[in-house]
């Protein structure tokens, strides 16, 4: 009878409660610190995300791999400077913005004997960027061009192996601008004869008035989904900034898409890893970086349901069909004629993104 | 007769107490999520992005580049038409709602309005980009028919952004008009006819300015809704004009440039405020 009256009254129903959500909450607690211990934390572009890509490391070694994406490294910076230290791992960085981390002193120095740098297209190390002070803080897992890709079927291929083909009226409003500067921006001075690594304020202008044709003839700037959208349901034949990165991921369903690396040359992208200093599980992410600079990860990588891209390792694990796609063979040629993003200081930086937002508001 | 006195008092203090205690929790609610985020926003909008300092110049920029200029006015623009079409359409559907459909079928005609709102945003607008593009279902249906040879530049233009948010929009119009109809006591055009109005008098002298306020809000929010809308521009807009949000985004992605992120959407907001303030008075909300 006492218990039963205990058990009614809203007093200690009420305590009864309070106690299992204190218990649950200690319970999940604990779990969620289990767990912490077993996961790698990851700041990540897109192609990181795929499934296929995380799940064998996953597997192999017992561990969660949490993802956040971003775009741009002014954003995933952001993200960083707003975390607590140690919440990141490892993150994917362009490989031209290594630096700008690790002036923030947010990498880790990596072992380069750990690591298959003798196995990566020398042409794409870029040290230049990836080691600071003699230390490397990046390691480039994937690249591929800012170039032009373009539907086969629609336009002359001929005509695409000359940037001057964007400006022409041969091609007006059949053309797509990808909307991101640098590398545009680079394209421009590649067809006006400048090379990225030298541009200077005093270029501004020339380049500018080449920005200016290319938008006259554009039907629309577009981020990544809205540029391969319109290349692929053939709202325009020509992409501006494209490459396998658009074209390869679509050759199943459009083999009429395809994309040229010009006289002039082609913008090279590239992205790095890096490891965060405050990392709690450096041996984790160290792990975790060498299973994506391995033939296996470096295939999957390359061949990631968000983009294509040409993975660093020159001996990826890719087969025969996805070597086809990506022009495998063809990189040696490729690589000699690319030129690396623009890496203006933070000045020019700040006037060539104004020059891109008056080239997208001129008519 | 002290104790007494003491529970005199405590009463009406307690009484006084009630209001604040029970508005506290949406003024806490502000404070965290509106006031505070907005001081950081402002604080942040007056210091230099590189090297930090107090500076002018992330707003000083704003009034010197055209560029920037110009995404304002495109702003405006796109938001007035908006605004306007969604107006023009949304009355007459709301009119149709509340007078022409018999009580039992308006709720699932309701339903059937707001069916848009299930959908995802960038759905909708990434579906209006098939519609609309060259080989879109327009224009496949005016090229197959033979009305036009070539097909028309409808997406990737201001014409597609409107068309994208008007869609949004009328639904949510057309929900604030409603409601304000289903107000309207039936004694006014009882009125109005007695006194000898037709048709056409009663709504223009008595149903139009008794739903004014109900109108003037749905387009306050699709003003507010529209200017600070990011996605249907960029995904159907083909980045062919910039408007404010997108200028935002653009100091953002890659220079992290926030200060002068914040000082735009502080001009941004700046807007929106004197919007609000002219609704208000011209609502007279103040007298109310």
């Amino acid at each position: 009878m006492s218990v039963k009256s205990a058990s009614g009254n809203p007093l200690s129903i009420l305590k009864r409660h309070l106690r299992a959500a204190c218990a649950a909450t200690a319970l999940l607690l604990g779990v969620g610190s289990l767990a912490e211990a077993a996961d790698l934390n990851a700041l990540i572009w897109c192609d990181h995300s795929d499934p296929a890509l995380l799940q064998p490391f996953e597997e192999a070694n017992n561990v969660k791999v949490n993802v956040k994406e971003f775009e741009g490294t002014g954003a995933g910076l952001a993200i960083v400077e707003q975390s607590q230290p140690g919440d990141w791992d490892v993150m994917v960085i362009d490989s031209i913005d290594v630096p700008r981390g690790v002036e923030k002193g947010l990498f880790e120095p990596l072992p380069e004997d750990k690591l298959p740098l003798a196995d990566l297209f020398p042409q794409v190390k870029m040290d230049g960027s990836t080691v600071v002070g003699g230390k490397r803080y990046g390691i480039t897992e994937k690249f591929g061009y800012n170039t032009i890709g373009f539907n086969k079927t629609k336009v002359d291929p001929a005509d695409m192996q000359s940037l001057a083909s964007l400006t022409s009226d041969k091609y007006k409003g059949k053309v797509a601008i990808y909307d991101y500067y640098l590398p545009v921006i680079g394209m421009a001075a590649l067809a006006i004869g400048k090379k990225t690594a030298d541009l200077t304020e005093a270029d501004l202008p020339a380049l500018k008035a080449e920005l200016l044709k290319m938008k006259a003839n554009a039907k629309l700037v577009g981020e990544v989904t809205a540029s391969q959208t319109a290349l692929a349901t053939g709202e325009v034949d020509i992409l501006v900034g494209g490459g396998e990165w658009v074209t390869a991921g679509l050759a199943k369903e459009n083999p009429a898409l395809d994309f040229s690396i010009p006289k002039e040359g082609a913008v090279l992208w590239s992205q790095s890893l890096a490891m965060f200093k405050a990392s709690k599980n450096k041996d984790l992410a160290l792990k975790f970086i060498q299973y994506i600079m391995s033939p296996e990860g470096q295939a999957r990588l390359a061949t990631s349901s968000c983009y294509w891209g040409m993975p660093a390792n020159s001996k990826a694990a890719l087969t025969d069909d996805q070597k086809k796609v990506l022009r495998f063979d063809e990189q040696p040629g490729f690589l000699a004629r690319a030129q690396a993003y623009p890496a203006p200081n933070a000045d020019l930086d700040k006037k060539m993104q104004d020059m891109w937002t008056e080239m997208l508001q001129a008519k | 007769m002290s104790s007494n006195g003491n529970s005199g008092n405590a009463l009406p203090r307690a009484g006084r107490a009630l209001p604040w205690a029970l508005v506290t929790p949406a003024l806490g609610w502000t404070l965290l999520f509106f006031v505070l985020p907005f001081i950081a926003m402002g604080f942040s909008s007056l210091t230099a992005h590189e090297g930090g300092g107090f500076t002018l110049s992330n707003y000083s920029q704003f009034f010197t580049n055209p560029s920037y200029w110009q995404a304002m006015v495109n702003s405006l623009q796109v938001t007035a038409i908006v605004t306007l079409l969604s107006v023009l359409l949304a009355y007459p559907f709301a009119w149709i709602l509340a007078e022409q459909v018999p009580e039992r079928w308006q709720r699932l005609a309701l339903m059937l309005a707001v069916l848009p709102f299930w959908t995802s945003y960038v759905v909708r607008s990434y579906s209006w980009l098939l519609v609309l593009a060259q080989n879109g279902v327009i224009n496949r249906a005016l090229t197959g028919s033979g009305l036009i040879a070539e097909p028309l530049q409808l997406a990737n233009t201001r014409l597609a952004t409107v068309t994208g948010f008007v869609h949004f929009f009328v639904m949510l119009l057309t929900l604030t008009i409603f409601a304000n109809l289903k107000q309207l006591s039936p004694s006014y055009r009882k009125a109005a006819a007695d006194l000898g109005a037709g048709p056409v008098r009663t709504f223009l002298h008595v149903i139009l300015p008794l739903t004014l306020p109900g109108i003037m809000v749905g387009a306050f929010l699709t003003f507010v809704l529209c200017i600070g809308d990011y996605i249907t521009p960029q995904i159907l807009g083909g980045n062919n004009e910039l408007l404010m949000p997108q200028l935002v985004m653009m100091q953002i992605g890659r220079r992290g440039d926030f200060p002068l992120a914040s000082a735009l959407s502080i001009i941004l907001m700046a807007v929106v405020t004197v919007a609000y303030l002219a609704c208000a008075r011209w609502l007279k909300i103040e007298r109310a």
